[in-house]
């Protein structure tokens, strides 16, 4: 804690205070009658105020609350990722929600306060203010997840996401209290102006305080061995849901990571050779375990697992050129897995669909445009050019290749043509296959539609314009902390 | 007066318990029991090193995270509630749905 900057300047978190307010204002009109109607609305606004306060802090190098929040550009431009994937997973979840019956103004709170701890995760360089994030963050997770209460299956991945959830962090909460022991603080800055000093003093606690933390953050991100909980919670939680927490908390627990390891920890031996191992587990256990899927909530969380494990090639490289293609790739992923989650909630709208592969069958006849747009989003998770999903994988392999890590792209670059044939198989699906059973027809909606034609135009803008947009991510790491 | 490493001990065994507690019980209730040891274990260890080491940051984190603690708490008896409403069982193996 820094008490000399004795200041706590509210301007540095008007974003979390404007999304707070949106969820608070939810929560009391819960006793109007219509607040099923106008919850969605207000939760809207929340994130547009957020998204035009973010742009207000551009640029800005702050710090407030003693030295606990920072606000650069690097917390910046992931707030705003944050606040991009809450409003598509809202326009997502609106129509899916009502079909099912669950439309309740509670989970668009929940959706808000989490992003909000997302948001604090991000833009702090100290432990316990990450380990609060990461609460704020979690505890409306572990309820979306079982938002459907009477669906046993949703239950079912609530109660696991909850227990695999506290589990990673009571190891994140002791690694914490390993390097507080070691360090006498937890300021990330501190530590690591004094890090040879720690290290040398007390190796013992610090080595196993960055364990405790890395298996924390594995289980979050979902990396192998770590994760066992993914498929599970992702096919059982409601399909909106699912399409947040493939992005968001992914999302800040790379930030988080980035923050600890990338510029804290860098300095130590063995790390890339950790981060090397996980990265490696991560992408082929992923894609190898994608291939046998039926299920396609099941196969975009085994596709969601090994793209994880792209970025994690990402963190084992590090410096700039590397981390900056992380975010490029992060902010990519986003479009094209959000985009792929909508086309699945649509097909979900319809009633006793569990997206089994089979109800794809006869899609291209009766929706062209949308078994296209389904094709496009399939092509970018596979990495096919001229989508953003080839140029993320180009970033990170070409920053792995610069930097010596010759193996490590090699097997990277044999896991993504290993991904093309279970990808493939969802396109080949929906067009050449055919069944007796006849396709039902699905109905669009506004927000769907929306949804779709933002993260059609991202997928192909980054793809087409990628020079542009790794400018913008590198300009993230601008005057990094 | 106690060494700080009997309380470091102390806290990794509690730990250590927990964690068996999560991997080897079939009853959720026992299984929530040993993540809040887990939590309770990191807190000892908080509170012993803000206490040898003469900083009192480490008894502030300690209320925060009580806090989140009974946040956890909450949050996740409510979800055993819905859990045991649809299927009257807390045995975890039979919460068997979903696999790949």
């Amino acid at each position: 804690m820094d008490l000399t900057s004795a200041s706590i300047n509210f301007s540095i978190i008007y974003p979390e205070i404007s999304l707070l307010i949106a969820a608070a204002l939810i929560l009391v009109s819960v006793f109007h009658k219509s607040a099923n109607r106008i919850a969605p609305y207000i939760a809207l606004i929340g994130i547009v105020v957020s998204i035009a306060m973010i742009f207000k802090q551009w640029g800005h190098q702050e710090s407030g609350f003693f030295g606990m929040i920072t606000c650069d550009s690097f917390g910046v431009t992931f707030k705003l990722i944050f606040d991009v994937t809450a409003l598509l997973s809202l326009l997502i979840a609106h129509r899916y929600m009502i079909s099912k019956g669950i439309n309740r103004p509670e989970f668009y709170a929940l959706l808000l306060i989490s992003t909000m701890g997302m948001m604090v995760m991000a833009n702090t360089t100290d432990l316990i203010v990450i380990f609060l994030g990461l609460e704020i963050m979690s505890v409306p997770l572990y309820v979306m997840a079982g938002f459907a209460k009477r669906s046993l299956w949703s239950s079912e991945a609530g109660i696991k996401y909850f227990i695999m959830g506290a589990f990673a962090s009571s190891f994140l909460l002791m690694g914490i209290a390993f390097i507080y022991g070691a360090s006498s603080t937890t300021d990330l800055r501190r530590i690591v102006a004094d890090f040879h000093f720690i290290m040398s003093n007390s190796p013992a606690y610090m080595l196993t305080g960055m364990a405790l933390i890395l298996v924390g953050f594995g289980f979050k991100i979902g990396a192998v061995p770590f994760h066992s909980w993914v498929p599970d919670v992702y096919e059982g939680a409601p399909t909106p849901v699912t399409a947040f927490f493939s992005v968001g908390p992914k999302a800040a627990g790379i930030a988080a990571l980035l923050r600890i390891f990338i510029f804290g920890f860098a300095n130590v031996m063995m790390l890339s050779t950790v981060f090397w191992v996980l990265a490696v587990l991560t992408m082929s256990v992923g894609n190898i375990l994608a291939l046998k899927q039926n299920n396609i909530k099941r196969l975009l969380a085994y596709s969601s697992i090994a793209h994880a494990g792209y970025i994690l090639v990402a963190l084992t490289v590090g410096g700039n050129d590397a981390i900056s293609a992380a975010i490029f790739y992060l902010v990519a992923y986003i479009m094209f897995n959000l985009g792929a989650f909508a086309v699945v909630t649509l097909m979900e709208t319809r009633s006793g669909c569990k997206s089994d592969f089979s109800e794809l069958v006869g899609l291209a006849k009766v929706h062209p445009y949308l078994a296209a747009v389904l094709t496009l989003f399939m092509f970018a998770l596979a990495g096919f050019p001229p989508t953003a999903g080839f140029f993320g994988k180009f970033y990170i392999f070409s920053a792995a290749i610069k930097s010596g890590y010759i193996w490590l792209a090699v097997i990277g670059m044999l896991n993504s043509f290993l991904s093309v044939y279970y990808y493939l198989r969802v396109v080949k699906t929906s067009y050449f296959d055919s069944s007796d059973k006849s396709f039902i027809p699905v109905k669009y909606s506004l927000s769907i539609i929306i949804v779709l034609v933002i993260t059609v135009i991202g997928t192909l803008g980054i793809g087409l314009f990628p020079q542009q947009f790794l400018n913008w991510s590198q300009s993230a790491l601008f005057a990094f902390l | 007066m106690i060494s700080i490493s009997s309380y470091v001990i102390v806290a990794a065994v509690l730990f250590g318990i927990g964690t068996l507690g999560v991997l080897i019980s079939r009853n959720i209730i026992i299984l929530f029991m040993s993540l809040e040891l887990m939590l309770n274990a990191a807190s000892l260890a908080i509170i012993a090193f803000s206490r040898e080491l003469n900083v009192i940051d480490g008894h502030v984190f300690v209320f925060l995270i009580l806090a989140v603690a009974a946040a956890e708490a909450a949050v996740g008896l409510a979800m055993v509630i819905t859990l045991f409403r649809n299927k009257e069982t807390l045995n975890i193996d039979r919460f068997n749905l979903m696999k790949w």
